[in-house]
């Protein structure tokens, strides 16, 4: 039981003065990512049938190179922080919250680097 | 985590039908009845009301059933004309004022429940402290520094007194915020339409002098940035207000002020 007045529990612990960069970063990734999977589904479509040397090829041409890196990561830190709010919106215990938060940021990290150095393999030739 | 299934003790069972004998023109009102002091279910009462011998809206439908039907029936209301927000309920599944909601426009039985994901005092009423709690916490009044002129009002241009409109309407019946599905996971935090609105009408007000201070207290993961945008507030809104821009318009100057 807590007798503590609605107006102090309305409070709460007051404002985190926080969430401004990432609701404006999540618009900035969105509109990031229109062009990037544009070209991204244009590109496949036309390397669709060419083999695995011609893509590989494709992939290793700097800008496209330049260009699967751009899209890995604005598309993985774009998941991240959605997650993020998918957590915070529906996991209510504060525990849970942050463990499966810590969890969702370590995985979408080390899938981002996954698909970055991949990328960059081929691009290198190794 | 977020609850998707009632509670045992909350789940709702059939409860009793009332007819209305020797009428014609009868419309089936099923309304959500639960008493704190019976310790049993809520349950759904059904009421035979015969519309030749009733008012137009939900409203009188309600109250007839009340003096003629069943006593027992409680819920609030007040002004009966759409401008004290105290008969908000969810009638034929949209939040809205029972006062204003013609019985005509709705398609077979009336439905009646009382605000979505607030807790019930009785029967149609809503538990509405918090909600209250969260009106008081955004200060809605003006703050000023500048002393006001002597001997009369602060000004407003004409174009400075149009940015409250569309806001100063809001009459606090909490149809969206209780429509809002952010308010209803995280309303403990999160402060809902309504009170955004409300805070946003403080904002824009070119007499009031601690616009900072207000962005301030909303700028916060729950307390503002769990609006997702889903819209259901506008579009239960029953005075046709647009909470969800106003929303939008506090991220905005959230963004131009950094």
């Amino acid at each position: 039981m807590s007798l503590r007045t609605p107006l102090g529990r309305a409070h709460g612990l007051g404002s985190a003065k926080d969430g401004t960069h990432h609701w404006w970063v999540m618009r900035l990734s969105s509109i990031a990512l229109v062009p990037l999977m544009l070209w991204l589904i244009f590109s496949l479509a036309t390397l669709a049938g060419t083999g695995y040397e011609a893509t590989l090829a494709w992939a290793a041409k700097p800008l496209n190179t330049v260009l699967l890196i751009l899209g890995v990561g604005v598309m993985f830190h774009h998941i991240r922080m959605g997650l993020q709010t998918v957590i915070e919106d529906y996991v209510h215990s504060e525990g849970k919250k942050f463990t499966v938060l810590i969890a969702m940021t370590f995985l979408t990290w080390l899938l981002a680097i996954i698909g970055i150095v991949a990328i960059l393999r081929i691009a290198f030739g190794s | 985590m977020a609850q998707f299934v009632l509670p045992i003790n909350s789940r709702i069972k059939k409860g009793k039908t009332f007819k209305a004998e020797g009428a014609t023109n009868v419309k089936r009102f099923n309304i959500y009845r639960w008493d704190p002091d019976s310790g049993e279910n809520p349950r759904i009462d059904t009421y035979e009301v015969d519309l030749d011998t009733c008012g137009p809206m939900v409203l009188d439908a309600v109250i007839k059933i009340k003096d003629e039907m069943d006593s027992t029936l409680s819920f609030r209301r007040s002004c009966r004309e759409g401008i004290c927000g105290s008969c908000a309920m969810n009638i034929d599944g949209t939040n809205t004022l029972a006062c204003t909601k013609a019985i005509d426009e709705i398609k077979g039985d009336v439905n009646i429940y009382p605000l979505p994901h607030m807790k019930v005092v009785k029967d149609l009423i809503p538990e509405m402290t918090h909600f209250y709690a969260q009106y008081a916490s955004i200060k809605p009044w003006i703050q000023t520094q500048t002393p006001p002129p002597p001997d009369s009002e602060r000004l407003q241009s004409k174009e400075e007194r149009a940015r409250l409109d569309g806001l100063y309407e809001c009459i606090l019946c909490a149809c969206c915020s209780t429509s809002c599905p952010s308010y209803w996971w995280n309303g403990d935090r999160y402060l809902g339409p309504a009170i955004l609105l409300q805070a946003y009408r403080w904002i824009v007000d070119s007499r009031d002098e601690v616009t900072g201070e207000r962005l301030d207290a909303l700028e916060d993961p729950f307390k503002l940035y769990r609006c997702h945008t889903i819209m259901n507030c506008t579009r239960t809104c029953p005075k046709g207000l647009n909470p969800a821009k106003a929303i939008a318009e506090i991220k905005k100057l959230m963004v131009v002020r950094r």
